[in-house]
């Protein structure tokens, strides 16, 4: 059944990308589409994953597609005045602030935005005509379309999403801030594709904000590739806050060089579905990376993270946690594979994924996948699934402090390793202002919209 | 100010209260001594409101209510504090934000105003020095890897800030060296008022030294065998709890 149904939307796909490929073509640079041409025969192959692969075992995809989403192949001007709608109002984050409209760089004007010391930021589709030999150089190089069909099928449908460059030695003070928004009139798919390149000894920090500002149903697949050059540092924070008849399947490949150092976050606020697969490619010496995540859901959300940690080097280390409060009848998963190549001695790789469930009907699988060749390795890894603490509960109590207050201090202590492990302060403030609304139940419509669209 | 009448309570289907009968009056202090197992905790527990007891016979007056019908929050914001015998670890939140919380929920109660930002940090300050508490450990984490003797006064930190009519100390001597019960103990006195009373429950007599009871009460198979002054506590560390143990035999 479920086969038969992908079945058919492959053909959709497939159907589509034939039909329109050079409306698709349009406007993108050759390298990119022959990119195209490649991953859409693997995805011919490949099709939407099924729940025959492994990593795609607790997520049911069919009827995420099933859905006739419009694909805008064409910028479409949606004119809006983004104060009118939306207000992101981090406190004291000065940020360069970029909006990506259904996929689509938004800002007509100014495609490409200079930054300090040569540093660039922008829309993808004009940067990968502007600098073909960068995009030569990085583009699919680290999302490989192989990987498994979603990313096959962000690659043969790719056209805009975001550009970062930061060239060797520069340092960007401001963080930069991308509002992912979904809006419409109809319902829409969309499959942004960002790349961020950091050369040597270079640091940037990148805040993404996901966000529905209409209440039609949304599904996105983007792949996202970030090359960390030698020594660089580079923060990456997602805050997935989209209302629920929204699906959100997000690919994130990172590549790191000889000790460079990455940090990426995924707070998820809300969303109907939300698969987040990261992918760490750690290929060089002396790396250090930490991946985090954090989900909050409740009614019939369900939030999905895979994780593939490649310590394909010596001497690196990586350190993984990812923590889960949910609620009602939500569902979740956590994969959390690790693979110690050969010759990658002295790898440390830890991992903890920790869980609270609130009610007996909600549901995680939790499930830790080691490989290790090397033989020198400290490796870790742990998930625990459980209720709030009793004990704690009842301590709390008796100090006074009311029963629904004190669930409300564990949870946010239970979430607060996870905010402490995020750097950039005035987002560290924002992200525990917006999990104590979110745990409160107050961030019930979409964080700052007025829009009211549709109970979240 | 407490009256306890015939209070019987069981965990799992096994009675541990068996009867308890105690009058608390205003400005005491009492001690509750016992050997292991003979329902002291229990007993302080039960009356904290810890719902994995059930009680099944009796009744708790506390200033003219019924205790027994109220939540555990309820009691705390009436002025019933229970010291821990094992404080719990709670991480990730943070001391200031939990003492926060329960001193503005106890004044909500009370229809006061909540405390300013600035008005709270003078009243930390004040009571840390009341039981010399490092000022370090009110930034971390609830009890998150204190010492024992850090997570003791602790309590006794807790106790200053909320200023309960009736406090209940459960073994907060227990795994205290010299010092820190020293520190405990004055901390208990200096907070001692005409009005307030302290039940203290430990093993051992030396506590006493410092908080001197005015009546020693012995628990022991559920019930309280003995009622006397403070010199009882001195009769106990002597001679042990055998020979209230044959009393007991003999009478039944």
């Amino acid at each position: 059944m479920e086969n038969q149904v992908l079945a058919d939307i492959n053909t959709i796909f497939i159907d589509r990308f034939k039909n329109e490929k050079s409306v698709l073509c349009e406007g993108s640079s050759e390298l990119i589409n022959s990119h195209r041409e490649k991953a859409f025969e693997i995805f011919q192959k490949t099709g939407i994953p099924t729940k025959a692969d492994e990593r795609y075992r607790y997520i049911t995809l069919d009827p995420v597609f099933r859905v006739d989403y419009k694909s805008y192949l064409r910028k479409r001007d949606i004119l809006f005045n983004i104060d009118d709608v939306f207000h992101c109002d981090v406190p004291n984050l000065e940020t360069h602030t970029i909006l990506l409209v259904n996929g689509w760089y938004h800002d007509k004007e100014n495609q490409l935005t200079s930054l300090p010391g040569g540093a660039v930021i922008g829309s993808f589709m004009a940067a990968a005509q502007k600098y073909p030999r960068l995009f030569e150089k990085y583009y699919g190089k680290y999302a490989d379309p192989n990987t498994d069909g979603l990313t096959a099928l962000n690659t043969a449908f790719a056209q805009d999403g975001i550009f970062l460059y930061v060239p060797k030695g520069v340092i960007l003070d401001k963080s930069i801030q991308i509002i992912n928004i979904l809006l419409s009139d109809e319902d829409v798919m969309a499959q942004p594709r960002n790349l961020f390149i950091l050369e040597e000894n270079s640091q940037a920090q990148i805040v993404v904000c996901d966000h529905t500002l209409s209440s039609q149903r949304f599904l996105t697949n983007s792949v996202t590739e970030i090359a960390a050059g030698k020594n660089s540092l580079f923060d990456f924070y997602k805050i997935q806050n989209e209302h629920n008849g929204s699906v959100q399947l997000s690919s994130v490949f990172i590549n790191q060089k000889k000790a460079s150092n990455v940090v990426s976050g995924v707070i998820t606020l809300h969303g109907g579905i939300i698969r987040n697969n990261i992918h760490v490619k750690l290929e060089e010496e002396y790396c250090e990376n930490s991946t985090m995540g954090l989900y909050l859901s409740d009614k019939g959300q369900h939030v999905d993270n895979y994780t593939f940690i490649d310590h394909a080097s010596p001497n690196c280390t990586s350190n993984e946690l990812f923590k889960g409060v949910l609620d009602d009848y939500a569902t979740g998963a956590f994969t959390g594979k690790i693979l110690v190549r050969k010759d990658a001695q002295n790898t440390r790789a830890f991992q903890a994924n920790n869980n609270i469930l609130l009610t007996d009907d909600a549901k995680i699988n939790t499930k830790p996948q080691l490989e290790i060749w090397a033989d020198d390795v400290k490796c870790s890894h742990g998930a625990t699934v459980g209720q709030l603490d009793d004990n704690a509960l009842f301590y709390l109590r008796s100090r006074g402090i009311n029963e629904k207050e004190a669930r409300m201090l564990l949870m946010f202590g239970f979430t607060y390793e996870i905010m402490n492990k995020i750097k950039i302060e005035p987002l560290k403030i924002r992200i525990s202002n917006l999990i104590e609304k979110r745990l409160r139940g107050e961030l019930s419509r979409c964080n700052s919209c007025v829009m009211n669209c549709r109970e979240c | 100010m407490l009256k306890i009448k015939n209070l019987k309570a069981k965990i799992d289907g096994k009675e541990i209260l068996k009867g308890i009968n105690l009058e608390v009056k205003p400005g005491e202090v009492h001690a509750i001594m016992g050997p292991n197992g003979s329902g002291k905790s229990t007993l302080a527990a039960v009356l904290a409101g810890r719902e994995i007891f059930e009680v099944t016979e009796g009744e708790v007056e506390y200033l003219g209510k019924n205790l027994l019908e109220m939540t555990p929050e309820e009691r705390a914001k009436e002025g019933i504090f229970l010291g821990f015998q094992y404080p719990i670890e709670i991480p990730g939140v943070s001391m200031v934000n939990f003492m926060k919380t329960a001193v503005n929920e106890k004044r909500k109660y009370h229809n006061q105003e909540p405390l300013s930002a600035a008005e709270f940090l003078k009243l930390m300050r004040e009571k840390k020095a009341v039981v010399e508490i490092d000022s370090n450990l009110t930034n971390r984490s609830v009890n998150e890897g204190f010492s024992g003797g850090e997570k003791k006064k602790n309590e006794i930190f807790q106790m200053a800030m909320l200023e309960p009519k009736l406090a209940i100390l459960d073994e907060t001597d227990s795994g205290l060296d010299i010092d820190a019960l020293r520190i405990v103990a004055n901390g208990v006195n200096k907070l001692k008022t005409p009005e307030n009373a302290t039940i203290v429950i430990t093993h051992y007599q030396r506590l006493l030294d410092y908080i001197v009871p005015d009546v020693v009460h012995v628990l022991y198979q559920g019930r309280i065998v003995k009622t006397s002054g403070k010199e009882l506590a001195l009769e106990l560390e002597e001679k042990g709890y055998d020979w209230i143990k044959k009393e007991v035999e003999q009478e039944s």
